[in-house]
């Protein structure tokens, strides 16, 4: 039997109601005619890249934002059905969306279920209300739990909760209390980030420029964060959950197989303004200016003239990002699966890169992967660097 | 052509302290005789090296030709030789010197008299040259001109009353220094028909001439084809071309008669055949005895220089031949260490010649270089007899051989203002100088006189005696002989392992501080990395001094995915080549730059 051309949709709102200080993801507060100027764009993009990608079988969709949640249930229908007639999706596919607490209800949930969404992730960050504040996010914990139960009645039967470690002012024991209340809830998957300073961010100048200034709760020490990174570890494998990538853990079978295929190098296709793609082994992005957008695909405007920084990858740079993002998952990287496509054994090509890091612990080979090990993991971008090509 | 007339040339050179005015000066008596039009003159015509330019100082000697139009209506033949102002290199200043029948001495209106002045001024007097004093930089609001003649009549003991009150910036007042060159200056003296004996005080390499030899004719006439000898070193050849010098260009001429300042090529190959001081003569009519070569100026300061990329080792040995050529105090020699790999111990002057060849070679020869800490000449008597002149720290005896050693000490002159008298006795104090005396020049300004270990002032003296004089510190030195001193070696270990590029010679009263400075130092250039590393310093096997450069604890991406792939794998990228310009010791990486970190640890 041939095997069919997978592909995975990643469709981008990039509208939310206030930007947080950490954020750095294409988005911001919007008035409900350019939402909806920005739907019919959206749903126009949609039904020309079906016809692109004729062959393709959708095996999964994440509709991610910002907040897509903002958007009115009629224009979520509108986009999910959109998708329904452009693309062959697959029975069982995986299809997410990001929910923020405080934007949806009990309507615009049921909606999405009848729908097709199979899977909701919430964005929580923190159970503690005053982190909340810090962070700028525009919710309490309450707002938070009504969405989870809400959820739940609507069906939803796959849940993620997204958890943020190392924010301002936190602490070891408050960062616990967070966890062991999401525990409660038992979603059956979550996400627990370690905060980044991206640049452009007011964090960013709060804490990485203008250091030593006080009016801002103060980060916690690089030792309370890793004792944070392992207490989730601990507690969430006690409570049943296994830890499937970096920052990433999931009661069985429940692991998003949507972002899997990002470390594993599927097929995607980005939809909406900045959203990223790979497709045929060549990496592009759409524009991220939104009226230019709207212009564009309103004016008739072909795909081609949405997409640029075309990035066309070569054996050797596909071998890299296999090697850089197998290892951010437990599972590691596959040798017969490397060996199979590239037609070389990874134990050759990497062979002194592989000896030192297993050497310091650092890397393990087992059962045909190579994956990092716990120490690994929070000293990987100095082992990853290593897998690149001179 | 007609015969030059030897009464009608002047062969003088310029002398002057750092800044005071003397290539700006050069520039515009270049540019008034009419060489040059004004158009044609980048600034600065004679420093024509880029880095001259760019540190506004002279580092090589040059020489130019001119012709001078008197006011008497008689045409004189100007041969310029320009020299360095810095107390390094007072070898070339004196081998410029042994050129010339005069000096234009060049004091700056404001500044008044300084330690280089007086240091040139004695040079110039040493090679019985004429001196004749200009004050420049008349137009500064700060001008004092009245008071600085008297300096230089008081100060150095020469009549100054009719010096030129010039601005070699603005071309004020020059014309009254091209006539004194006439009026003051003598003609050079020597027979054009006695045997041939000429001076060699430069060289350089050229791809199609050879090696090209500088030299002043002092008896006799050299012409093309006339086989030349080497007195030094026996060479013989037969003479290619010769020639005067344009503003960096070479004109030949048909010959060089005595008294004449120009070059000669003779297609030789050979770089050691041509040694700057050696005297040139008529194989088949040799002079009676070679004229006397200048002071030969041996290295003070030795270091080791290593390609950071080690395939760039026969790239960096064809760059010190060439180097060498026309810079006869830089030696070599190679040398192999254990962190840095295949290089080359060199010996410089002084730390400021040390780092203009190490600029040089990274400019000019586009080499990425590591440099170990500089280090003077010890002398080191062993038990049985023997002395070795130790130039590496590492190549120390043991201990138990080693009766006792002695340093190279330095007779210091610093000049400066009274109210930093205090602060300049504090830092020679640190620096183990002895106190030999004062001498009030002025109710304001001060000459100290201290005796000071040479290996003292190599590193950063002149940096933390400007800072702490906020400028007005001015400093000159001579070597005065070896002392006996109590001194050790310091080693560095590196995650447990002895760093031979970071050894070093120190006094062992200075030691633990200097081990503790050096321990923190280190610990700020070394990055984290994936285990503890220890930096231990240590004078045998006694641990002296320890810092930790803690592991790594976090270096991880928390989130990847679809969108941020290219940019993380862009930030790994950065990563790894960060990686790639440091130097594998063991387990550890050291950034270059951690061997340089050493010269600066002063922290007043």
């Amino acid at each position: 039997m041939k095997t069919e051309r997978e592909l995975e949709l990643y469709i981008h709102i990039p509208f939310c109601i206030r930007k947080c200080a950490y954020c750095d993801f294409l988005s911001a507060p919007s008035t409900e005619t350019v939402r909806k100027a920005y739907v019919d764009a959206l749903c126009r993009e949609i039904r020309l890249s079906g016809e692109e990608q004729k062959d393709a079988l959708v095996t999964s969709v994440f509709i991610g934002g910002g907040t897509p949640s903002v958007l009115t249930a009629r224009q979520t229908e509108q986009i999910l059905e959109a998708l329904g007639d452009a693309f062959r999706i697959r029975s069982d596919a995986e299809i997410s969306m990001e929910v923020n607490p405080g934007t949806t209800d009990r309507d615009r949930l049921s909606s999405y279920k009848k729908n097709g969404i199979n899977r909701l992730s919430i964005g929580l960050q923190s159970a503690n209300d005053n982190e909340l504040q810090v962070l700028g996010r525009i919710h309490d914990y309450a707002a938070f739990q009504r969405t989870f139960q809400e959820a739940r009645q609507a069906g939803f039967t796959n849940l993620n909760v997204d958890l943020m470690a190392a924010i301002p002012g936190q602490t070891l024991r408050s960062y616990e209390e967070s966890l062991k209340k999401v525990l409660s809830l038992q979603p059956e998957h979550i996400s627990a980030y370690s905060l980044i300073l991206e640049e452009g961010t007011p964090f960013y100048e709060w804490y990485q420029e203008g250091k030593g200034q006080t009016d801002h709760p103060a980060l916690p020490e690089e030792e309370e964060e890793r004792r944070m990174y392992e207490r989730t570890h601990e507690l969430l494998t006690a409570e049943g959950y296994h830890r499937y990538e970096i920052s990433n853990y999931a009661k069985p079978d429940r692991e998003c197989r949507h972002n899997i295929g990002y470390w594993k190098r599927k097929e995607y296709l980005g939809l909406g303004i900045g959203a990223a793609s790979l497709i045929r082994e060549t990496r592009f992005t759409n524009i991220r200016n939104l009226t230019e957008y709207i212009a564009c695909i309103r004016g008739g405007g072909q795909l081609e003239q949405i997409r640029e920084n075309y990035e066309r990858l070569g054996k050797q740079d596909q071998i890299e990002e296999t090697m850089i993002l197998g290892l951010r998952m437990e599972q590691g990287v596959s040798l017969a699966e490397f060996e199979q496509r590239y037609g070389v054994s990874m134990m050759e090509l990497y062979r002194k890169v592989i000896e030192k890091y297993t050497g310091y612990g650092l890397l393990n080979c087992q059962d045909g992967y190579l994956h990092l090990t716990e120490r690994g993991i929070s000293v990987s971008n100095v082992i990853l660097a290593d897998f690149l090509f001179d | 052509m007609a015969s030059i007339d030897q009464s009608k040339i002047r062969n003088f050179c310029i002398i002057a302290h750092i800044d005071h005015g003397k290539s700006t000066l050069a520039d515009r008596i270049i540019e008034m005789t009419g060489l040059l039009t004004s158009r044609e003159m980048k600034a600065q015509v004679l420093d024509n090296m880029e880095l001259e330019q760019e540190r506004g100082i002279t580092i090589k000697s040059q020489a130019v030709r001119i012709i001078y139009t008197a006011k008497n209506g008689e045409e004189y033949i100007f041969n310029l030789i320009d020299t360095p102002g810095h107390v390094d290199f007072n070898y070339e200043v004196s081998r410029s010197l042994a050129a010339c029948d005069g000096a234009i001495l060049v004091v700056d209106a404001a500044q008044g008299v300084e330690a280089q002045t007086l240091a040139n001024v004695y040079l110039a007097l040493d090679h019985d040259l004429d001196v004749i004093p200009v004050i420049n930089k008349i137009d500064l609001p700060s001008a004092r001109p009245e008071e600085v003649i008297e300096e230089i009549e008081d100060v150095i003991g020469i009549e100054a009353q009719d010096a030129p009150q010039i601005s070699a910036k603005t071309g004020l007042n020059v014309d009254q220094v091209l006539e004194q060159i006439v009026e003051k200056l003598p003609a050079p003296k020597g027979d054009p028909s006695a045997p041939l004996q000429a001076l060699i005080f430069d060289s350089v390499y050229d791809s199609y001439k050879g090696v090209i030899v500088f030299c002043r004719i002092k008896e006799g006439t050299v012409r093309k084809g006339t086989k030349i000898r080497m007195m030094a070193t026996g060479a013989v050849e037969e003479v290619v071309e010769v020639g005067y010098f344009g503003a960096g260009q070479f004109f030949p001429c048909d010959e060089l008669p005595a008294g004449m300042v120009g070059y000669i090529t003779a297609s030789l190959k050979n770089v050691k055949d041509t040694r700057v001081g050696d005297t040139i003569t008529d194989d088949d009519r040799p002079c009676a005895a070679p004229l006397p070569g200048y002071k030969k100026v041996n290295p003070m300061v030795y270091c080791g220089m290593y390609p950071a990329d080690g395939a760039k080792y026969q790239d960096l040995r064809d760059a010190l031949e060439k180097l060498q050529l026309n810079d006869a105090a830089l030696q070599f020699e190679p040398e192999t260490s254990i962190a840095l790999g295949f290089g080359f111990r060199c010996g410089f002057l002084g730390l400021l010649h040390l780092e203009i060849i190490q600029e040089r070679l990274e400019r000019e020869y586009n080499l990425d270089l590591v440099t170990t800490a500089p280090s003077v000449i010890y002398k080191v008597h062993k038990t049985n007899g023997e002395v070795i002149d130790l130039t590496n720290p590492t190549n120390l005896p043991d201990p138990a051989e080693i009766e006792y050693m002695e340093e190279p000490m330095v007779k210091a002159e610093i000049m400066v203002t009274s109210e930093y008298i205090g602060a300049i006795m504090d830092l020679c104090q640190e620096r183990r100088g002895i106190y030999e005396g004062m001498e009030y020049m002025e109710a304001t300004r001060a000459v100290l006189k201290y005796r000071l270990p040479l290996n003292e002032i190599i590193y950063d003296f002149f940096d933390a005696l400007k800072s702490r004089s906020r400028g007005y510190a001015s400093f000159d030195y001579e070597i005065c002989g070896y002392e006996h001193s109590e001194l050790v070696k310091l080693d560095i270990l590196i995650n447990k392992e002895e760093v031979d590029a970071l050894s070093f010679i120190v006094f062992a009263g200075s030691a633990y501080e200097r081990g503790r400075k050096m321990c923190e130092k280190l610990k700020e250039e070394i990055p984290r990395q994936l285990f503890e590393i220890p930096i231990q310093a240590a004078i045998g096997s006694k641990i002296i001094a320890r810092e930790t450069v803690k592991a790594m604890r976090k270096d991880v991406l928390a989130k990847c995915y679809g969108g941020d792939i290219t940019r993380k794998k862009k930030l790994l990228e950065k990563q790894k080549e960060g990686k790639k310009r440091m130097r594998q010791v063991g387990n550890v990486e050291i950034p270059q730059k951690a061997f340089m970190s050493v010269l600066k640890l002063d922290d007043k």
